[in-house]
């Protein structure tokens, strides 16, 4: 199955719109609980990114028996410096951001936790693109 | 504690999950950061002070069903029409965050930490 989604720039009242719609999914095709979170807990914080750091983007989904595949590409300014961006604490977040109640510096850890492979890839000036996994068993 | 006690407890008001106020509650998670609230692998009342759509968002991905916003926060439609299609309960007061924190924790409602 795949699914497709745009995440529009500064739109963060629509925020998860996207994470919402995998959740349901999930529960239709019978995914445990507990994977489920994992999946949607992951995608939300890269979603909520691509709008927090970037100029939106796109997640594209797909699902098969096995796993699903999920991958959030934004175009942005990028991360000059992934393994710093990927440290707990770590943020550059707007005063904007941190009123919605983001900008602690936890979402990379957070997908890095609950996802079973994650694959950050940036070019400054161009935008990120966020890979990730989840095996259902 | 049922989530009826609690919302007569912080002179709250019930925005939405009227159905479910018998529900008990026995931990509870205090936070206004997003991020820390989706890292909990329990499912505890959320306090907070954060009222926009992304904390009822948050609540969905999470698996949170109980919310306190303090502070005389209103939620509006938006949230409360989420906020019931996941069979939510938003209780709203005019308490602190510290308050009600303190009142909860009077009344046996345990920490997560
Ligand atoms: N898509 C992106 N485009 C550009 N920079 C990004 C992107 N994602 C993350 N970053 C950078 O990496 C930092 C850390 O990201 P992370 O998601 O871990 O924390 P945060 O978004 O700042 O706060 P939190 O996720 O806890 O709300 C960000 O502050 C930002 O500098
Ligand atoms: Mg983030």
């Amino acid at each position: 199955m795949h699914l497709e989604y745009t995440v529009v720039e500064g739109d963060f009242v629509n925020a998860g719109t996207a994470s919402s719609s995998v959740k349901k999914t999930l529960k239709q095709l019978n995914v445990a609980p507990p994977v489920i979170k994992r999946v949607v807990v992951a995608l939300y914080e890269a979603e909520v990114n691509a709008i927090a750091h970037a100029y939106g983007g796109t997640v594209s989904v797909d699902i098969d028996a096995q796993k699903i595949r999920m991958v959030v590409a934004d175009r942005g300014p990028g991360i000059p410096n992934i393994a710093l961006a990927m440290q707990e604490g770590y943020s550059t977040a707007r005063p904007e951001v941190r009123d919605m109640g983001f900008g602690a510096g936890m979402g990379l850890p957070n997908m890095q936790k609950n996802v079973d492979k994650l694959n950050v890839s940036s070019e400054v000036g161009v935008g990120t693109t966020v890979e990730m996994e989840v095996n259902f068993c | 504690m049922t989530l009826r006690e609690i919302t007569t407890l912080l002179h709250g008001h019930v925005c939405t999950g009227e159905a479910y106020l018998d529900e008990e509650v026995s931990t509870a998670f205090a936070s206004d950061l997003m991020s820390d609230v989706l890292t909990l692998n329990d499912t505890p009342l959320l306090i907070t002070g954060l009222c926009n759509m992304q904390t009822i968002r948050t609540c969905d991905m999470a698996c949170l069903s109980h919310v306190v916003i303090v502070r005389n926060k209103t939620p509006n439609e938006e949230m409360l029409e989420l906020a019931a299609d996941n069979d939510m309960v938003v209780i709203t007061t005019e308490f602190s965050m510290f308050r009600t924190c303190g009142l909860l924790f009077q009344s046996g409602i345990k920490p997560l930490y």
